[in-house]
């Protein structure tokens, strides 16, 4: 056959037209990804946390269970101003800055808050994040990626309720390198780090430890179910969140 | 030719020194890939050998965004087993020496991934 211009034009035609078409034969045989969630794993709707501050509101009780907290993540214990976080304590008037009264119970103005991320339903950390390293998982938790921070601490500013701290030095020298959990990663210089309602945990049917370790002080459920542990409680008790005014909808609740 | 002895022994030189690292190469020992310590109790990987020794990069970051992001931490491999997506608690659970395992292959490359910046080695932090 000749080469003509006509039958060359033609030929890249269908060339082209199986260009189109072969990429998406290609992807459509590899399937999807081959992964699924654990068979252990509890699921919920929107986690959600109650914390009863009639039984637990001293330093001691609450730097104990900070103490098993900070052991299972990692966290390393730094003095001073760049100290690292997940869980600790702070008095009624930084607790509820908005919901304070002069007259206020002695007993309550008294207490100690623990205090940890709040998991916000309209979490502020996650709107201001350039790389989507801090990011809200399905079932509401705010979760972090290490991999991705870039160290910006937009999310520090965002946050109303200090619950992020930020790593100004090499993290695993505040750490007790014998006592380390091997089960679970430390982290870098540079990243920003905050509590993660325990997902580690929670992916394998156990309750996020301090819950486990507060004696019933702290109620861990979803906050949709309406026979949920959580539900139950915030129906029966009176309950109040930190800082309303800024419209973050925590899903950290404390019995007054 | 102007100049030719000098030019041709010019053109020699630079012929010599552009062929060396190959003629050097060539008398000197043939490239050995390093020798790794592999389980003693496995046999097999989660993946076979050729793809985790070409993937094993890709396939960890798909991991960790699986694990950390979409929080499916269940692999299933080709043939249908189950792991529990964790550097740490899995790959390192085997492969109970970094030193053996990652270093030897990853010095001789000349790479350096960042992993054990955060993640613990079997072997314990110093």
């Amino acid at each position: 056959m000749k080469n003509s211009r006509r039958t060359f034009i033609k030929l890249a035609g269908i060339a082209a037209a199986g260009l189109a078409v072969a990429p998406k034969k290609a992807l459509a045989s590899e399937g999807h990804a081959p992964v699924k969630p654990n068979s252990t794993a509890i699921h919920a709707e929107h986690w959600a946390m109650v914390i009863d501050t009639t039984k637990l509101h001293t330093a001691e009780a609450i730097d104990k269970l900070a103490g098993v907290c900070h052991h299972i993540h990692n966290v390393p214990h730094i003095e001073g101003k760049q100290e690292v976080k997940w869980l600790w304590h702070d008095t009624y008037a930084h607790t509820f800055p908005e919901q304070e009264n002069p007259h206020l119970a002695e007993e309550v103005h008294e207490r100690v808050f623990p205090l940890l991320c709040n998991h916000c339903e309209n979490p502020p950390c996650v709107r201001v994040c350039p790389t989507k390293a801090t990011f809200q998982r399905p079932d509401g938790i705010v979760a972090m990626d290490y991999h991705r921070c870039i160290g910006c601490r937009y999310c520090m500013a965002g946050c109303p309720y200090g619950s992020r701290s930020f790593n100004w030095g090499e993290p695993r020298l505040g750490l007790d390198l014998e006592k380390l959990n091997p089960e679970f990663p430390t982290r870098m210089r540079g990243v920003v780090e905050k509590c993660n309602f325990c997902v580690e945990r929670l992916a394998v049917g156990k309750e996020p430890a301090c819950v486990e370790a507060s004696e019933g002080a702290m109620h861990f459920g979803d906050l949709k179910d309406p026979d949920s542990e959580v539900r139950k409680v915030l129906r029966e008790k009176f309950t109040i969140r930190r800082k309303p005014s800024a419209g973050t909808e925590p899903s950290v609740y404390y019995i007054i | 030719m102007y100049n030719g002895f000098a030019i041709v022994a010019g053109l020699v030189i630079f012929f010599a020194m552009l062929t060396a690292p190959f003629a050097l190469g060539t008398m000197t020992k043939q490239y050995k890939e390093p020798e790794l310590k592999l389980p003693k109790n496995e046999k097999e990987c989660i993946e076979s050998t050729e793809f985790m020794r070409t993937e094993h990069m890709q396939l960890l970051n798909e991991w960790r965004d699986w694990a950390l992001r979409d929080g499916k931490r269940t692999y299933i491999n080709h043939k249908g087993k189950e792991f529990t997506i964790s550097l740490q608690n899995t790959c390192m659970k085997c492969h109970a020496s970094k030193a053996d395992f990652c270093d030897k292959c990853h010095n001789d490359a000349g790479v350096s991934p960042y992993c054990w910046d955060c993640h613990v080695q079997p072997e314990g932090l110093k």
